[in-house]
């Protein structure tokens, strides 16, 4: 086997590693998990000067080898080849953000001081110097003992002088372990280096706090804040619909294409009923999870993410959460699949399985078709109240109620979890704010695309198999020609045990039958009831009624409520199971997450149907 | 005084810190990020809601954001 050269980039978060890691390496990237941890591993290849590749590999950002957070567990590890399975690397590039170089000097002197071949890029001078800051890299260089080489990552600048000085780090002279010092040493021998290095300061950031003025002042931050928060969801729902149409379009053409090439059989209603219907269903998400995650990307790269942390935190501390759960859960409103992959910012373990346990209770977009069907048959179309020419509808308003409801439930959720299973020390608030930056087109495409490729391949393979394995309930065993499909399946042999279970909140077998493939994904719910109804009646004429008027005919208005109450917290969804799975890395935590969701949905749907009809709704 | 008392916009350096009154994990990490004895700190900006938490603190060529009750345990004097 050849020995292949690897190396590794280090540093304080917000030192621009990311950028400087896509510069290097191009969109040649491997995402993958630290084997054991949810900490994401990200490895490129570079190119040196002669041709000959090197393993790249991102660490996360860490502040000491002494870790506070599985982030930096996992870089000491790396780097001291503590981790199974992993090399140490063989060059070490410790990336300074050139405008907080004191405080990044303190990490650097610890990484340099371990004796491996080592490799400085000072990195984002040019926003040191817009700061009026500038710095002597042949300076740093004497007083560190490595080679420095200035960087401008996103404008490529210092990229073939840093590919130069990693592909001779490993020729130079072994160097001795430096004695050891603590981090008060470290301290002030990073305020003499800096002293020493910083050629001319002039002002202050003036732009960063500026904008800091704006969006953390006391009332306007706020404003600010809701106004993008509107702005991001605006555009998931309303941008995302052209797309998400032309998507279920292609899923449309292509069934039919299946429908017209192959001969009738159980072959092809497994293609098509089956794997096109399930795998569809879930991948007209695809354009919601790439828009959020563009505003999410963009908020993040921009520093800003960081400020409505801050602003939020507050709040979050009230349920014992801090500002850091406030994004995935924001995400979660779109889908949770994202809003639990995005938990991995935060650094305390038991505020991020409590975020985790409580994201499915965010309305996600695909309980909307599922409250827009139930709200149009049952909720009578007036305005409850008028403030002059503006009406308050009755059916935003129960809309808006199973937001709030799904929001108020994870709240208390969050308080009683603390409280119990995720018990702990209050978790603290500490984080640093990051410049303001204007972020790059480039990055922000690599992200989206690894965002995107993760997303799809759970559609290939785990949505896949669950469509395959739901069909394949409802197919067989086969009914005896001229009987119902649906009864003799196993599916409605499942679904007919089911209705004694829910039979006490109202619900109906036909309600049943429904929650069994919506478990693929909520909003399956819809068209099952539809297949339901359609095949049920018999009179060709009703086969094409909208389906509200059937599911008024079948359903009380008690049963439509419990319905809806159900749906705000029940997990009726597979894929948010799986990811839960892959970030608690284990059965436990999505087992327990599935029972107390069914507990809260049963009871929520129970209270609203017996209440409904004591007030003689039933 | 303790830095939670600290007007906005005025600075200090940090003369002494009440450790224990902290959890280690976040003990290390502010020192990590320089809040630490010595430090010449002000704070920039507080939160919305009661109690004006958290508060936003610049140390160095740094913004750092931390709880009230961190800096309760940090002794400041004006510089």
């Amino acid at each position: 086997m050849t020995m292949r050269r690897t190396a590794a980039l280090v540093g304080n978060p917000n030192a621009g590693k990311s950028a400087l890691f896509n510069a290097l390496t191009g969109a040649r990237q491997k995402i993958a998990n630290y084997p054991g941890v949810t900490v994401e591993r990200k490895a490129g290849r570079m190119t040196l000067p002669s041709g000959e590749p090197v393993e790249l590999t991102d660490l996360p950002g860490s502040y000491s080898l002494h870790p506070t957070s599985p982030d930096e567990e996992v870089t000491r590890r790396v780097i001291m080849g503590e981790l199974p399975g992993e090399d140490s690397p063989h060059v070490l590039v410790v990336v300074l953000d050139a405008s907080n170089l004191e405080q990044h000097l303190v990490f650097a002197q610890e990484v340099i001081a371990l004796g491996k071949p080592t490799v400085v890029a000072l990195n984002m001078v040019d926003l040191a110097e817009r700061d009026g800051l500038v710095i002597d890299p042949a300076a740093l260089q004497a007083a560190l003992g490595v080679p420095v080489i200035a960087t401008v990552a996103v404008r490529r600048r210092g990229l073939s002088e840093l590919a130069a000085a990693i592909a001779v780090a490993e020729e130079r002279p072994d160097e001795h372990h430096r004695p050891f010092t603590d981090m008060a040493e470290r301290r002030l021998t990073a305020h003499a280096i800096a002293e020493a290095a910083i050629v001319s300061e002039t002002s202050r950031h003036r732009l960063h706090s500026k904008l800091d003025r704006l969006f953390l002042h006391p009332w306007l931050g706020p404003a600010v804040l809701f106004a993008l928060l509107f702005i991001v969801f605006q555009a998931v729902f309303a941008g995302a619909k052209p797309f998400a149409d032309a998507l279920q379009g292609w899923v449309d053409v292509l069934t039919a294409g299946v429908r017209a090439a192959m001969p009738p059989s159980l072959a092809r209603d497994l293609v098509t009923d089956g794997v096109l219907a399930g795998v569809g269903a879930v991948v007209v998400f695809l354009p919601q999870i790439v828009i959020l995650f563009f505003f999410i990307l963009a908020l993040e790269a921009s520093g800003y993410m960081a400020r409505a942390a801050f602003l939020m935190d507050r709040m979050m501390a009230g349920v014992g959460l801090s500002g850091r759960s406030f994004i995935p859960l924001l995400s979660s409103f779109a889908c949770a699949v994202p809003g639990i992959m995005a938990t991995r910012s935060i650094t305390d373990p038991k505020d991020r399985l409590t975020t985790i346990l409580i994201a499915p209770m965010m309305t996600c977009s695909a309980r909307l078709p599922v409250y827009a069907v139930i709200i149009a048959a049952f909720i009578p179309h007036r305005d409850v109240w008028h403030l002059g020419a503006v009406g308050i509808g009755l059916q935003g308003l129960v809309l808006f109620c199973l937001y709030v409801a799904g929001i108020v439930g994870a709240m208390v959720v969050a308080l009683v979890l603390r409280a119990s299973v995720t018990k702990g020390a209050a978790s603290g608030f500490i984080m640093e704010l990051p410049k303001y930056q204007m972020p790059r087109l480039k990055d922000l495409a690599i992200g989206l695309f690894q965002r995107a490729w993760i997303f799809l391949r759970r559609a290939g393979t785990i949505i896949f198999t669950v469509s395959v394995v739901l069909w394949l309930l409802l197919n067989f065993p086969r009914a005896e020609p001229g009987r119902d499909q649906v009864n003799a399946s196993l599916a409605g042999h499942i679904a007919n045990g089911l209705a004694v279970v829910v039979r006490p909140i109202g619900f109906n077998r036909d309600i049943a039958l429904a929650l069994i493939p919506a478990m693929a994904a909520r909003e399956v719910a819809v068209s099952s009831l539809a297949t339901t109804y359609a095949v049920a009646s018999n009179d060709e004429s009703e086969t094409g009624h909208a389906l509200a008027g059937q599911l008024q005919k079948h359903w009380s208005l008690a049963t439509a409520l419990a319905f809806l109450a159900w749906f705000v917290f029940a997990p009726q969804c597979m894929s948010t199971i799986a990811v839960t799975r892959r970030e608690t890395n284990g059965w436990a935590w999505p087992a327990f997450m599935l029972a107390y969701l069914f507990g809260l949905a049963y009871v929520a749907a129970g209270i609203t149907y017996w209440s409904a009809v004591a007030l003689g709704l039933g | 005084m303790t830095l939670d008392l600290l007007p906005i916009g005025q600075r200090a350096r940090i003369v002494a810190v009440d450790w224990p009154r902290l959890a280690q994990e976040e003990a290390q990490r502010l020192r990590a990020l320089g809040i630490d004895v010595g430090a010449r700190v002000a704070i920039a900006h507080r939160g919305v809601f009661a109690g004006r938490d958290p508060l936003a603190v610049t140390v160095g060529r740094m913004t750092v954001a931390l709880r009230r009750m961190h800096a309760m345990a940090m002794e400041v004097e004006s510089d």
